[in-house]
């Protein structure tokens, strides 16, 4: 469980994130989700210890992370898979050592354990024939499979997810949601997405965090989402017409 | 088991690096150093035109001007072109794209991970290559007193040997050691820290450059007086 206790984030003299609070609890993918602009990615990045918050506390499973030294800080990020917005894939190395890398320099793995994780991790994606490609070489919704497949090949407690649909036809965007749903599930980890697809929210948003103009200004499940009494989230999730169809059906 | 990055990772990044920046730098430098000492000779015999000096004093010149400038110096700012620009484009490129997140977030420590291999593999192999284009440049010099007849190869021979200093090369490889920590360090600061996009990385190489023959000709001039003045 990942908790954030009144995490404020100051750019010079612009306050993005203005006391934010809440858990993210183990087994469900938790969703941050907001209008471009309300600090959902920079929210992520003070998780992860990117950006330091000005004020407030992050504990992952109660260790503190905002306050802890640098080696402390690293071990917990060592229990930490990402998929970042662009995938963030090293691109001067294939698929598969993409996947390898952490286990390459972070562990001492034979290499034929390390092979065989790399290729249970990449079928586990649905890459199985793509070892030997190169990012440049791979479509978008590919390069983020492989970038879930590297987040995961470390056996991470929490995986965090910049924008996974972000660039991404529905279909494929449903895949590589239902992916992060599946590996949640199975592996019982902490997930956080962060998100402004309504079709994510949808699919997999099991715990939802609303943020407006840096506030959390609602939390709840994709059902009673729909029925939130609040007009911020209403102006968010009814935006498009197919949901304002779903709303006078309700 | 999850655990630090690994000695033998840091090893191997030093061995890659090398290759990257010192082996793959062997061409330009034996072109520039080359034409550098055969340049050097033509234009040192053209301005020595007294008949009371003798014609060895020529390659003389070309030697004392090798070792203590033309080597370490002007290969610097060839070095500072083609390997700062380089590492500054690399980690720019790998900062605004995330992948530099992607290191950290893993609970690697991408300074050192990226950096420390860099900065170690230039101060190993730039003095390398100054010995190299110390050489080349002398043998360029050589080459053309034979092919122009500038001075005989006896004569050339005898001058490049005539009240040789030792401690010049020592000066050379301290200078040497000194403007490759500049180039990579700087270099790789002004990638580490780039900001925005693709125009951003331009600027970052563009500046990475500048800022290294900067700093190259403020040093020469630092150490020469620390050491020689």
């Amino acid at each position: 469980m990942i908790t954030i206790n009144n995490i404020k984030k100051s750019f010079d003299d612009k306050e993005i994130l203005k006391g934010i609070s809440g858990e993210f609890h183990q087994g469900k993918t938790n969703l941050i989700i907001g209008a471009s602009g309300t600090g959902k990615s920079v929210l992520l990045k003070n998780i992860v210890g990117l950006i330091q918050p000005t004020e407030g506390e992050i504990y992952y499973s109660g260790r503190n992370f905002t306050n802890c030294g640098n080696q402390q800080k690293a071990d917990i990020r060592r229990e930490i898979g990402m998929l970042f917005q662009g995938s963030a894939l090293f691109d001067s190395m294939t698929v598969e050592q993409n996947v390898m890398f952490p286990l390459n320099v972070l562990t001492r793995m034979p290499q034929e354990e390390k092979e065989e994780r790399v290729n249970f991790c990449l079928e586990r994606v649905s890459l199985q024939n793509a070892n030997k490609l190169m990012p440049s070489e791979i479509s978008g919704g590919m390069k983020k499979r492989v970038g879930i497949a590297r987040a995961i090949v470390n056996k991470p407690n929490y995986l965090f997810c910049d924008e996974p649909n972000s660039g991404l036809d529905p279909q494929t965007s449903i895949r590589i949601d239902n992916l992060i749903k599946e590996i949640t599930d199975e592996y019982q980890i902490t997930t956080l997405v962060v998100t402004h697809d309504m079709n994510s929210v949808m699919e997999i948003g099991e715990q939802i965090m609303f943020l407006y103009k840096g506030y959390k200004v609602w939390e709840g499940d994709n059902e009673s989402i729909l029925h939130a009494d609040v007009e911020e989230l209403n102006d968010f999730v009814f935006a498009n017409k197919m949901m304002r169809r779903i709303k006078s059906n309700l | 088991m999850i655990r630090r990055e690994s000695f033998s990772t840091y090893v191997s990044l030093f061995f890659e690096e090398c290759i990257k920046i010192g082996y793959n730098s062997i061409f330009i430098v034996t072109i520039v150093a080359t034409f550098m000492g055969a340049v050097t000779t033509i234009q040192t015999a053209y301005n020595l035109i007294s008949p009371l000096i003798p014609d060895y004093i020529i390659s003389l010149v070309v030697r004392d001007m090798t070792i203590l400038e033309l080597a370490p110096t002007i290969i610097a700012i060839v070095f500072a072109g083609k390997v700062g620009s380089n590492i500054a484009g690399e980690l720019g490129t790998m900062k605004i794209t995330e992948q530099v997140d992607a290191l950290e977030v893993m609970g690697i420590n991408a300074a050192s991970y990226l950096v420390l291999p860099k900065v170690l593999a230039s101060m190993v192999t730039y003095p390398m290559l100054v010995v190299l284009a110390g050489f080349l440049s002398i043998y360029g010099g050589y080459l053309t007193s034979m092919l122009t007849g500038i001075i005989t190869g006896t004569d050339y021979i005898y001058g490049i040997r005539f009240e040789f200093i030792p401690f010049n090369v020592t000066f050379a490889l301290i200078k040497a050691f000194v403007f490759a920590f500049l180039v990579a360090s700087i270099s790789a600061y002004k990638g580490f820290y780039t900001r925005g996009g693709a125009l951003e990385v331009g600027r970052a190489s563009t500046s990475a450059v500048t800022n290294s023959c900067i700093a190259i000709l403020c040093a020469d001039y630092v150490l020469a007086k620390l050491l020689l003045g």
